[in-house]
Parts: structure tokens; C-alpha cells; sequence
């Protein structure tokens, strides 16, 4: 997805001379393009995100667009007080990209785990928050953040799942319906799309039914296809690589709930409350906090068959 | 223009808006009367008719605790009416305690959060260089807000990225919340530390108003190095008895006291 995000931010950045990217000292060989074409249209500014995220707010106040770029949580977490005080409150238009969404840096350690960026990036007011699930919704998601005014958050995945049929198209706020099923209907968002999927396939060896939903704009939302499929499904699912704590899960269940909408059964898959302290690829991880696509199809069978 | 009669009123102001608002920090807005009074009476280039004026100088008060004495200037100077000082602290108005930049015309970032104001101004500075622009970008900090590390993560990037064009001010008044500096967390020798981060010093006397005239009036004091102003002042400043006390950075003048105190700033 980094590789998709920075190709797609070169096209931008030709046309467009009010695009920074400043990243946090990382990015070694990612970034070689970016900076090989526009020299001038980007900055190191060493291992120091806070400042990174403070100097990418005034840039943006006199006029620039500003990337920044670093790992996990050091762009969000760390910086959580400058994108809330400055850049969002001044509805800057700062960038904040993250690349290592979830377990992608499983094997680095906790450190490197961004398990609860979504909870939290999306409680803040003013905040675009954006984590695309194919390459194809990296490359509009990249688009869309540009072009939107104001601060906007992108969380990028190692893994990646499928694109999905070309007549749903990337529209920030909507989800996006990759397969239409009638038992239970997954929502899920970043890259472990392709578990899902293969769940999906799994579960339909069993006679059940899938619909399979992209949420890759978690802030902000249409209710319609949430409420479209709480009321036309068995059960509905949600699958992060994030905790299950006010995250993708939260916000379908308030999305629901505002709207009336209770799904006859519901479950939300993710990291459950703990850290992930166990070290591993992504796909092990996944494997190890139960949502693999094992996982995902026999929880949902067994939700489903709960009377 | 003439500015030990601005700072004077500054500083009345802040003194009714803090007492009729029962607010804290009137000993910190007294540590900067005179320097905002210099800044926007004869340093900076700006234009209260247009506060959004391209041409502008811009100012950061990073240490947005003091936000009763910007306000005051502002209004002193022709932003927004004097009558509006009086909304301070006041249910549903826009002047908060601390900076804010939502409904005040003047104000480019609202702070309150320590060690924010640097790291924007240098964004700002960055930005204005890269533009070949030659506005200079103003940045007011407390002595105390030199603890955050972010202060001196700008000041690496400032000089990395020779932002002659970005100017701190530290109010050094050398009292923070709790205690004196040198109690609390030492920031001696400050003046080394700066310059070992490759920042021009220059320190003035932050209450004489020819003093700060003079290490504000030929920038960048050397190209290609960002500037500090370390300007030495005094907690409380005009008031015999809030200057150089912790307490006055909370008490809120009442009764008698603000009597006296206003008595003792009239007679100047």
C-alpha cells in the first residue's frame, strides 16, 4: 500500500506545488522517487513526529498541503495533542499518513503494533480518517485526502485484499459492497480485507451466504448500507486488525444504534483488550488474536448458529 | 508609536479582564506587557484593518496562559473593540483563558498546551522562505515551557533549516508553577544552551522598552540562524506585590488588592 500511496502522491505532487511530504526519518527506498522529483517538496525532519506534525501545521496554515510520513503510532499517538490542537482545530490541511496499520510490523514488537489508532484518530473532532482496504482505494483514498480540505488521517496496511467490482466506486464516507450474500454481512476495513475474503469463501462451501462490505472511511460515515444490512442480513461482522474497542466495531455499532437499526446477531473480531505482545508475521498474528480467515469463518458459523 | 503608555494599559486591561473574570495568570500577562507593546508598536509589520494581510509578520504567544495580555494589545491597537475585552472568561465568549484564534482577529494559532508554539512558527517560517517571502514569524515563549522537549525539537529543526526569518522570545521571568526555575527543572546556562543549538542570542532587559527596541530591530542578527530574544523580566511586573511571586501566577486581584494594584499601574 506505501508503495501504491507514494507512486500516486508523485502524480500529485507534479501538478500541485503546494504538496509537502515531510516524513519522520523513514521511508529508506520507499521514499527515493518522491525525493529524486521533488526536491523541494520535501523534508526530513528527523526522529522528532511532534515537531514533524507542529511544522506541518504551519506550512499548512501558509497555504501547503503536508504529508507526514512515519510507522504506526509515531505519527498518531505520539502526536495525538498537535493534530488535535493544531492542525484539526485550525482545520489545516495536514496529511497524517501511518504505513504499518495493525499488525504489519507484527515481528518488531508492540511498539510497532497500531491497534488502537482507529479508536482514536476518529474521536477527534474535524478529522478525515481513512484506511483503505485493495490497492485501488489507496490510490482514490490518496487522491481524496489531498483534495479535501482539513486534516485527514491514512492508515496503510502492509497486506492488501481485492479490489472488487469496478461499478462501486471509492466515495469517501460510503462503504464500499464487494459481494452481495444474504446471512451474515461483514464490514471490515485496512488489508485484512483478504482473510475476510477468504472466509467468505470458506463459509459459502457451508451454504452460507456472505456480503462483504469495504469500510474504508471510518470518519465520516453514510448510515445507509449499515442500515441496509443490519436489517437484511442474519448477522452482522466486523473484522479489524485493530482492537474491537471503538473502532471499526464501535462505529458500526452506533451507526446501528443511532439509526434504530439492531442487527438480530452481532460480533465484533479483533484484538480483544490486550496488547499484542506475541511476536510474529501479520498473517500469524492474525492467527494468534483469532481473525485468520479460519477464524472469521467459523466464529461467524458458530454466531450463526446460536439460537 | 509610543509604547510605554500601550504596555500601561495593557497591562489595566488584563487587570480588569482577570479580576472581573476571576481568572489566574495576570502575573504571567504583566511578564509580557512591554514586549508585546514593543512587538506591535514598532517591530512587526501588520495592519489591523486587515489581520489577514499576506504582508503580515506573524506572532505565536506559545505560552497561551498569558492570552488576557494579548488580547488587550490587540484590542489597544485597533483589531477588535476595547469593549470586548470585558467579555474575558465570560460564559459563551470567544476569549478563552488561553489563546484563541476562533472569533478574535489578530490571533494566527490558538494555544494553551505548552511547546506547541515553536515547532508551527517554524512550519510557518519554513514556509515563508520557501515562498522567497520576507515576513518574519515572531514566537513569545515562558521560561517554564522551555521543560517541554518539543521546544527544543524546533529549535533543531529551525537551525537545520537556517530560519533566520523565525524569531523566539523567552519570557524569563524565572518563576514557573510551582516554584522558581532553578527549583523546579534548571535551565542554566540557557544562554549556552541556545547557542549550542546554533541559535543567535541576544538578551535584553524585557521591561526597558529601548532594550527590546534594540535586539528586536536588526533581524536576522545573523543570517542563516534563527534568533532569541532571552529577555529578562519580572513576574507580576507593575505591581509591587505580585512581581517575582509564584502566587500571582494564580490569584485573581480582588477588593482592596485590585485597588492597589490598579492604583500602582495608573501612576505607572
Amino acid at each position: 500500500m506505501r508503495d501504491r500511496f507514494i507512486h500516486t502522491l508523485c502524480q500529485l505532487a507534479e501538478k500541485d506545488p503546494r504538496i509537502m511530504l515531510i516524513t519522520g526519518d523513514l521511508g529508506f527506498a520507499v521514499l527515493d522517487e518522491y525525493r529524486r522529483r521533488f526536491p523541494k517538496q520535501f523534508i526530513n525532519a528527523g526522529v522528532a513526529e511532534q515537531n514533524m506534525t507542529l511544522v506541518a501545521t504551519g506550512m499548512a496554515l501558509e497555504g501547503h498541503i503536508v504529508f507526514t510520513y512515519s510507522i504506526g503510532n509515531f505519527p498518531t499517538l505520539r502526536c495525538l495533542e498537535m493534530i488535535r490542537n493544531d492542525s484539526a482545530y485550525h482545520r489545516a490541511n495536514v496529511k497524517v499518513v501511518s504505513i504499518g496499520g495493525g499488525f504489519s510490523y507484527g515481528q518488531l514488537g508492540i511498539s510497532h503494533h497500531a491497534t488502537e489508532d482507529l479508536a482514536i484518530m476518529r474521536s477527534l473532532p474535524d478529522v478525515t480518517c481513512v484506511s483503505p482496504t485493495s490497492l485501488g482505494e489507496v490510490t482514490a483514498a490518496t487522491k481524496a485526502v489531498t483534495f479535501t480540505p482539513g486534516t485527514c488521517f491514512l492508515r496503510l496496511d502492509k497486506d492488501k485484499g481485492p479490489d472488487g467490482p469496478a461499478d462501486e466506486p471509492f466515495i469517501l464516507g460510503r462503504p464500499r459492497r464487494l459481494r452481495l450474500g444474504s446471512d451474515v454481512a461483514f464490514f471490515t476495513t485496512g488489508g485484512i480485507l483478504s482473510d475476510v475474503v477468504k472466509a467468505a469463501d470458506q463459509l459459502a462451501l457451508t451454504g452460507i451466504s456472505a456480503s462483504i462490505y469495504a469500510v474504508h472511511t471510518i470518519k465520516p460515515v453514510e448510515p445507509d448500507r449499515f442500515v441496509e444490512a443490519a436489517r437484511s442480513h442474519r448477522a452482522v461482522v466486523t473484522v479489524e486488525e485493530h482492537t474491537i474497542h471503538g473502532g471499526l466495531g464501535g462505529l458500526v455499532l452506533e451507526t446501528l444504534a443511532d439509526a434504530g437499526a439492531f442487527p438480530a446477531k452481532f460480533l465484533r473480531i479483533g484484538l480483544d483488550g490486550c496488547f499484542s505482545s506475541v511476536v510474529g508475521t501479520q498473517g500469524y498474528l492474525r492467527t494468534t488474536y483469532r481473525m485468520d480467515a479460519a477464524n472469521i469463518a467459523q466464529r461467524t458459523q458458530s454466531l450463526l448458529s446460536t439460537s | 508609536m509610543e509604547t510605554v503608555d500601550f504596555a500601561k494599559r495593557v497591562r489595566i486591561h488584563a487587570l480588569h479582564m482577570t479580576s472581573t473574570g476571576g481568572s489566574s495568570h495576570v502575573g504571567a500577562a504583566f511578564s509580557i506587557a512591554d514586549i508585546l507593546a514593543v512587538l506591535y508598536g514598532k517591530v512587526m509589520r501588520h495592519d489591523p484593518q486587515q489581520p489577514l494581510w499576506s504582508g503580515r509578520d506573524r506572532f505565536i504567544l506559545s505560552k497561551g496562559h498569558a492570552g488576557a495580555a494579548v488580547y488587550a494589545t490587540l484590542a489597544e491597537i485597533g483589531y477588535f473593540p476595547i469593549e470586548q475585552l470585558k467579555l474575558h472568561y465570560q460564559n459563551g465568549s470567544a476569549l478563552s483563558g488561553h489563546v484563541s484564534h476562533k472569533g478574535i482577529p489578530g490571533v494566527e494559532l490558538s494555544t494553551g498546551s505548552l511547546g506547541h508554539g515553536l515547532g508551527v512558527g517554524a512550519g510557518m517560517a519554513k514556509a515563508l522562505k520557501l515562498a522567497g517571502q520576507d515576513q518574519r514569524v515572531f514566537v513569545l515563549l515562558s521560561d517554564g515551557e522551555c521543560d517541554e522537549g518539543t521546544i527544543w525539537e524546533a529549535a533543531l529543526f529551525a537551525q537545520h533549516h537556517a530560519l533566520d526569518n523565525l524569531v523566539a522570545i523567552v519570557d524569563y521571568n524565572k518563576i514557573q508553577s510551582l516554584a522558581s526555575i532553578a527549583d523546579t527543572i534548571a535551565l542554566e546556562p540557557f544562554r549556552q544552551k541556545w547557542e549550542s543549538f546554533n541559535w543567535s542570542v541576544v538578551e535584553a532587559d524585557g521591561h526597558d522598552h529601548d532594550s527590546l527596541f534594540s535586539a528586536l530591530s536588526s533581524l536576522p542578527t545573523v543570517p542563516e540562524r534563527p534568533t532569541v530574544i532571552i529577555a529578562h523580566t519580572v513576574k507580576g511586573k507593575g505591581v509591587s506585590f505580585m512581581e517575582n511571586t509564584v502566587l500571582w501566577h494564580y490569584r485573581t486581584a480582588r477588593g482592596e488588592e485590585f485597588n492597589l494594584a490598579l492604583a500602582e499601574l495608573e501612576k505607572g
